[in-house]
């Protein structure tokens, strides 16, 4: 048998790992892109003849400017996409940190938000709110690609149109998902600029803490789990 | 000298204006200078500059974008399924005409002379004699009910007939392992599809919109009709064919749509 090796001290790491902190920035630089050039493909046959993009807010010298950022922007996200998601499942951190969402608490913590107090004493916990949000705009962008999917080739993926009724359908429910998208970064942004912490964070790595015990030591640093979503 | 007294007037007000707002704002009002507004000014153009398209324009920026659409039409060539048809439609569902759109007004069109025009062929085909429109009119005609994609966002459900132009290459013989399939049109719009496309089941040579020959606004006599590509890539009133394998690029190709634009 071989002698019983000490217990080694807790392994720490940052609260949001390297690997992490890229892919939240890249994604911030490209979700950009993408719906500033997004907005430049609108103006040029819009769905609603009270809304045009002023020229400042959009991406790309005309429309064939604003498709051209559009997709290139959109191979950096699904690569940034598929190894985000990788990760999330591979470190369980989608199911630690965005699970369970009890709707009592979510009705609490709008109440509270709703007279300004924010808390955010512990930066390594999400508060229902956050969770529902973060969930919600994980959901949204799958809406997004799968309507970007149909909108790019509604006859070699005809097999997924119906699930937006027909071509326009797709532009509607991409529009939608964009306004979506806007409207949590809106929120998101506003948020993170209110407890400043949160962006220095994401920005440095923020507080070291303990990495989870049950998982083995095998695993590579990075892909352990973690108590903090990233805020995609 | 003193000082007129002012006679009273309507637009005049009757009390001097009050200058407790400005003494009491002072400091605030001392900070306002022309060289701050001006530096701010700066800033806030830097800003625009940012989110603006102003980098777009530069042209290191330009030819990487080129190269990613060239690595697009890769991407969507090979996400190209051969055999998968389009959906079709009910005859009750075709619009009536069909929608115009070129790269000018439609009152600025310039019929094509269909008694003295011919349709030539060049490139990689066996038999390059020029085609009539009576002769055309003489091959087996396929009818197709389709939707119309515009690289814009529109759509539409058009009802085309013609020949299958997998057939027109086959009759002609043309080498069917080339690249290209490249058109030429009586307004100096060209444009050119790939070789898998050009011989899906359908795309067609139309000569008919709605069971009637095919109207000058919409490319009398002859226009590509293909289910699998984006409204522009369908050029009207074909004056040339060309099978080839040096990239023919295209009008709105060449001036930065994606070449490929498949749907």
């Amino acid at each position: 048998m071989e002698p019983i090796a000490p217990e080694p001290p807790p392994a720490k790491r940052h609260l949001h790992p390297l690997p992490l902190r890229v892919m939240h920035w890249v994604n911030a630089v490209f979700m950009l892109i993408m719906i500033m050039s997004g907005w430049q493909i609108y103006n040029d046959e819009v769905l609603f003849g009270w809304l045009h993009f002023p020229s400042w807010m959009t991406m790309g010298a005309g429309p064939e400017g604003g498709l051209l950022w559009h997709f290139f922007a959109m191979w950096i996200l699904v690569i940034n996409g598929i190894v985000y998601t990788g990760y999330g499942l591979r470190t369980q951190r989608f199911r630690r940190m965005l699970f369970p969402i009890r709707v009592p608490d979510v009705i609490a913590e709008v109440r509270n938000a709703l007279k300004l107090k924010l808390h955010h004493d512990d930066l390594t916990q999400y508060n229902p709110v956050q969770k529902l949000l973060y969930l919600g705009v994980l959901i949204v962008i799958t809406i997004q690609v799968l309507s970007g999917l149909v909108i790019w080739k509604p006859i070699q993926f005809s097999e997924l149109t119906f699930l937006f009724y027909d071509f326009q359908g797709a532009r509607l429910a991409h529009f939608l998902g964009m306004a979506a998208i806007v409207g949590f970064l809106v929120i998101h942004v506003v948020l993170a600029l209110l407890v400043p912490e949160t962006l220095k964070a994401m920005w440095t790595g923020g507080p070291m803490v303990d990495s989870a015990p049950e998982h083995s030591m095998d695993d590579a640093q990075a892909d352990r789990p973690e108590p903090q979503s990233d805020g995609a | 000298m003193t000082a007129r007294k002012p006679r009273s007037s309507l637009f005049r007000p009757q009390k001097p204006v009050d200058q407790s707002l400005l003494e009491d704002n002072k400091s605030l009002v001392d900070t306002i200078n022309r060289r701050n507004v001006l530096r701010g000014s700066i800033s806030l153009g830097a800003i625009s500059m940012l989110t603006g398209c102003n980098v777009t324009d530069q042209a290191p920026v330009q030819s990487f974008l080129k190269s990613v659409s060239q690595w697009n039409d890769r991407a969507q060539a090979a996400l190209f399924r051969p055999n998968h048809l389009a959906p079709t439609y009910a005859p009750s569902q075709v619009i009536k005409p069909a929608r115009f759109n070129a790269f000018y007004d439609i009152t600025e069109l310039e019929p094509v002379d269909v008694p003295n025009w011919k349709l030539e062929l060049a490139g990689q085909i066996s038999d390059k004699r020029a085609w009539t429109a009576q002769q055309l009119a003489a091959l087996p005609e396929q009818e197709m009910i389709i939707r119309h994609v515009c690289v814009e966002g529109w759509d539409y459900i058009g009802q085309w007939s013609g020949v299958n132009l997998r057939y027109f290459l086959e009759r002609i013989g043309a080498d069917l392992t080339a690249k290209y399939v490249s058109f030429k049109c009586a307004d100096t719009y060209y444009s050119s599809i790939d070789m898998p496309s050009a011989l899906h089941p359908q795309t067609i040579l139309a000569t008919k919109y709605a069971g009637a020959p095919l109207t000058e606004p919409f490319g009398a006599p002859l226009r590509l009709r293909t289910a699998v590509k984006l409204g522009f890539k369908n050029p009207k009133w074909i004056t040339a064919i060309e099978v080839t394998n040096t990239y023919p690029g295209g009008y709105f190709e060449d001036r930065g749509f994606n070449w490929f634009s498949g749907i």
